[in-house]
């Protein structure tokens, strides 16, 4: 059997499915209900409170987790949902695109919490 | 004679396939959410970098979180998601085939421990996040 990539992609799919699964809709109840109808206390959002707490290296590694794990679940995702609709001639491409987008975007993330 | 070498018969699938049948067009629903998942993260990572441009950015940006048009994103996106969370937990149990001596573990055990996993996940980060 020809050697495949396709565990390695699966894997963060499946990892990333489940991060968001279970952390991301209490995450949008909070930024996009909670926070904005003043559910939540009184500015839980604030600058100090939440720069000190990504100053801490064990809650940066959660952010990047939360941020990074998902986009390569889309990425997988889309990547078969573009060539189910007709895209099959480029699928490679789409591959790369999809992919690269999701390493780009932990790249970006991971830079970006290092210099808080 | 001329001999036909044999071909195999490649059916078109016209690209409006999913628009057919309920089934298929929730299982495009399901690839869908994937869109809303990665955009809520790509705010997630915005957020971070106003972090990192200082008092004001940070403050304009979540300010801008209480206007009608990102509270209108974030239903959206929440019904995406949770579409997500719900078809992901009732598809884990068929992927994972657990089983105790002889016995598989029924399909509905494993996916009520997700949900009751999502429960305490969901408590324990607004918990950290809004620190009540």
């Amino acid at each position: 059997m020809a050697r495949s990539n396709e565990p390695i992609w699966w894997s963060l799919f499946s990892a990333g499915g489940m991060v968001a699964a279970m952390v991301l809709p209490v995450l949008i109840v909070i930024t996009g209900i909670l926070m904005p109808f003043g559910l939540a206390g009184d500015d839980p959002l604030n600058f100090d409170r939440i720069h000190s707490a990504l100053s801490q290296p064990p809650i940066k590694l959660i952010i990047f987790t939360v941020i990074s794990l998902p986009l390569f679940h889309w990425a997988h995702r889309f990547r078969f949902t573009l060539v189910d609709v007709g895209l099959k001639s480029v699928s490679t491409l789409i591959a790369v695109l999809c992919y690269g987008l999701a390493i780009a975007g932990t790249i970006v993330s991971a830079v970006i919490l290092w210099n808080i | 004679m001329g001999e036909k070498e044999m071909s195999t018969y490649i059916r078109s699938v016209p690209n409006t396939w999913w628009m057919k049948r309920k089934p298929y067009f929730l299982f495009m629903i399901r690839e869908l959410t994937s869109v809303f998942v990665a955009g809520y993260c790509i705010f997630l990572l915005v957020l971070v970098y106003k972090l990192t441009q200082g008092v004001e950015a940070y403050s304009n940006f979540v300010a801008a979180m209480r206007s009608p048009t990102s509270v209108a994103l974030h239903l959206i996106a929440l019904a995406f998601v949770l579409y997500h969370t719900i078809t992901w937990f009732n598809l884990t149990p068929k992927i994972l085939v657990l089983y105790r001596g002889e016995e598989r573990i029924p399909q509905g055990l494993i996916a009520g421990t997700f949900y009751v996993g999502w429960l305490v996940v969901s408590i324990l980060v607004a918990w950290l996040v809004l620190g009540v």
